[in-house]
């Protein structure tokens, strides 16, 4: 069909490039799009908002598949048709993701006020409005520090003999595999290993420390190659000098390599909190929940942002389930500026 | 260009001897050597005891789960891989990782197959598609999304989605009741929290990682591949089907793998949105099915010692399966590094 359709248009122009769909192409496709779509609502079972807008993209692509491969023959045919599927797929793709966002945002926003970020849950039915989720920041806030604390000296370590120390080594090699593995580690499995070592081997209570070793877990791995990629890009001139002048290696890491990397060191670092601060699966085998406001990591279980939103959600009661969409919201524009803060530094100073 | 400048030990270069694994400092020992030397086996140490660390870590996890499983397997009274039931806490204890297993596989798989298809179009549309200046800000918007807290997603799939899935539920069953994966019963009647929109959360979370890591390996095809194709003449999709995607197969299907091991770890999200059930069934818009993350989040609250116990002995087991998935992935990427034509 193709080829016998497509001499006509090939013929009369005789320029370098085939023949192309006229200016009026796309839209008169459009248009019968449109009256094809209403006519077929019209007469045939087709209905609903889903349905019609289903037809639509279908008849769609047909027709302006068609039109082109008369019009401009089988390649460009395929090349308009794979376009609008993957249009169609960004389309579709991006859809629910800002409908998370959306719902989040809409639900969530009219209990933000200074009540809710102030106050914690004490003393609050399940069924009653009011409280907030002061005690949900707190603790989130404090074991995404204390995992800080413990993940990045050791992550730093890791790339540092990566880089600096490992060179073609086996260890090296198993590690680098390794790191990668870990990454892939579920939070849940990361959390009842930590689990059997705090409370069933050592016999400790549930607290907020040792969630945070179960959350350092899942980020040493993403600080590692974070920050083994940023300390490779390190210019070799750089160590070399430094020898030169008879510098010991590891004061020239700790002088010029590693402040040279600093920036996309603390970008990966702000990415690793990011991702381990909605981690909510290890909390809850670790830490457990109360409504109270709880400063200490070390004794007594602590409330954080992710166990309200789990808790909150799951009560069946409107004033809960508000709250949940609140600390939803709060939670994700925590991480929202985490990831800001984290590309604002990586693009204002690049390794050099 | 070499691959990586950074690979090299810089040390080779001041070493006459062309040496590649240099640790201490070359030539003549100078004055203050010995405490520099000290300073340098210090910090070497303490890097190379942190690398060692994180390899114990990974075998401390599968060695400390193994001890705290045994009571488990010794108090169990059937097989557990075939057993689909979960009373290991009743006497006889009675418990398997039929039903968990499988539903983690199955919801998993099918969180696959709806995700990666629709994260490859995003990715291509982001890389090669969109316009330049929207390009940028797309690549970032997707990468926010991959860093949206997994409970979040869970709270979205309980209170929005699953009521915004009732009408194609319906339709699915009404119109597809015959393939066995829609086929919902003789009443023909669909339930709500189901195996099936566990599965759409899943995808729906998973598609931006997907996303964003196929969308970084697009991005890398060389220039000149595109340029090359495009200067005999070929079409945007013939420069995608013959420069872009080759290049990126594999890269895809790291990210893919990626995207599994994320899905087949996923509790919260799984634990909110399912009605869970021990049953091994594809009937997936009937209730009931579980996973291995989300019975462990929803068990381990009603546990006794041996339930304790059954649950780490299941999260060894999902330990185990992501591993294999995860250095599936690495292989893929690996091999691939070695004869890319990148370098």
């Amino acid at each position: 069909m193709a080829t016998e359709s497509v001499t006509p248009g090939r013929r009369d122009s005789m320029g370098l490039s085939g023949a192309t769909l006229p200016r009026w192409g796309i839209p008169a496709v459009i248009v019968a799009t449109i009256l094809l779509t209403a006519a077929l609502v019209a007469w045939t079972p087709i209905q609903g908002t889903a349905g019609t807008v289903l037809t639509a993209a279908v008849t769609y692509l047909v027709l302006q598949t068609v039109a082109s491969s008369v019009v401009e023959g089988r390649r460009r045919a395929t090349d308009r048709f794979v376009t609008s599927l993957i249009v169609t797929a960004f389309v579709v793709g991006v859809a629910p993701l800002v409908s998370v966002l959306w719902t989040v945002v809409e639900n969530g926003l009219e209990l933000i006020n200074q009540e809710f970020l102030t106050h914690s849950l004490r003393n609050i039915g399940p069924t009653e409005t009011g409280g907030g989720i002061y005690h949900g920041i707190i603790g989130t806030l404090e074991q995404a520090l204390m995992t800080s604390l413990i993940s990045i000296p050791i992550a730093l370590l890791v790339a540092v003999y990566l880089v600096e120390y490992g060179g073609g080594k086996r260890l090296a090699r198993y590690v680098t595999f390794f790191v990668d593995v870990m990454t892939g580690i579920p939070s849940i499995v990361a959390g009842l290993f930590i689990f059997t070592v705090w409370i069933l081997i050592f016999g400790f209570q549930r607290a907020g420390f040792p969630a945070c070793l179960a959350l350092a877990i899942l980020m040493i791995p993403t600080v590692v190659r974070s920050t083994e990629e940023i300390l490779r890009l390190v210019p070799n001139d750089l160590r070399e000098a430094s020898f030169a002048l008879g510098v010991p290696r590891w004061r020239t890491i700790l002088k010029v390599v590693v402040p040279t990397g600093l920036p996309g060191i603390v970008t990966g670092v702000m990415l690793g909190v990011a991702r381990v601060i909605g981690e909510t699966a290890p909390l809850l085998l670790l830490v457990g929940f109360t409504t109270n406001i709880n400063w200490n990591l070390f004794s007594g279980p602590q409330a954080t942002l992710p166990t309200i939103i789990y808790d909150q959600a799951s009560r069946p009661s409107d004033a809960a389930v508000a709250r949940a969409w609140g600390a939803a919201l709060v939670l994700i524009i925590i991480v929202m500026i985490l990831n800001f803060i984290a590309r604002a530094i990586a693009g204002l100073t690049r390794v050099r | 260009m070499s691959t990586e400048p950074g690979r090299r030990p810089p040390t080779e270069v001041l070493s006459p001897q062309g040496q590649a694994t240099l640790a201490a400092p070359v030539g003549p020992v100078l004055a203050g050597e010995k405490s520099t030397r000290r300073g340098d086996r210090i910090f070497s140490g303490l890097a190379t005891g942190a690398s060692v660390l994180l390899l114990v870590i990974i075998v401390l996890i599968a060695l400390f789960l193994f001890w705290k499983a045994i009571p488990a397997f010794q108090a169990n009274t059937v097989n557990f891989i075939t057993e689909k039931n979960w009373f290991p806490d009743s006497t006889p204890s009675v418990w398997g990782i039929a039903a968990v297993a499988w539903g983690t596989v199955l919801s998993s798989i099918l969180a696959l197959i709806m995700s990666v298809p629709v994260a490859v179009g995003i990715a291509l549309f982001i890389a090669h598609y969109a316009p330049r200046r929207m390009a940028s800000g797309l690549g970032y918007v997707v990468d926010l999304l991959a860093a949206v807290p997994s409970v979040v997603y869970g709270l979205w799939g309980l209170y929005y989605l699953v009521p915004h899935m009732v009408g194609l539920t319906n339709y699915l069953a009404d119109h597809f009741g015959w393939f066995p994966l829609f086929y919902v019963g003789p009443d023909g009647t669909t339930a709500r929290r189901t195996m099936f929109n566990a599965s759409v959360v899943l995808a729906v979370m998973i598609l931006p990682i997907v996303a964003a890591v196929s969308r970084e390996v697009f991005l890398q095809v060389p220039t000149s591949h595109i340029e090359g194709a495009l200067a005999l003449g070929a079409t945007r999709w013939e420069t995608m089907r013959m420069a872009v995607l080759p290049f990126g197969r594999s890269g895809v299907i790291s990210a893919s793998m990626l995207g599994l091991g994320r899905a087949l770890g996923e509790t919260i999200a799984i634990a909110m949105v399912l009605s869970t059930s021990y049953v091994v069934s594809l009937h997936i818009l009937e209730p009931g099915g579980n996973t291995i993350a989300a019975n462990i989040a929803l068990q381990y609250g009603f546990a006794q010692s041996i339930g304790i116990s059954a649950l780490i002995a299941s999260g060894l087991v999902l330990f185990f399966i992501t591993l294999i998935v995860n250095m599936t992935a690495r292989w893929i990427i690996g091999r691939r590094a070695a004869f890319s034509g990148a370098n």
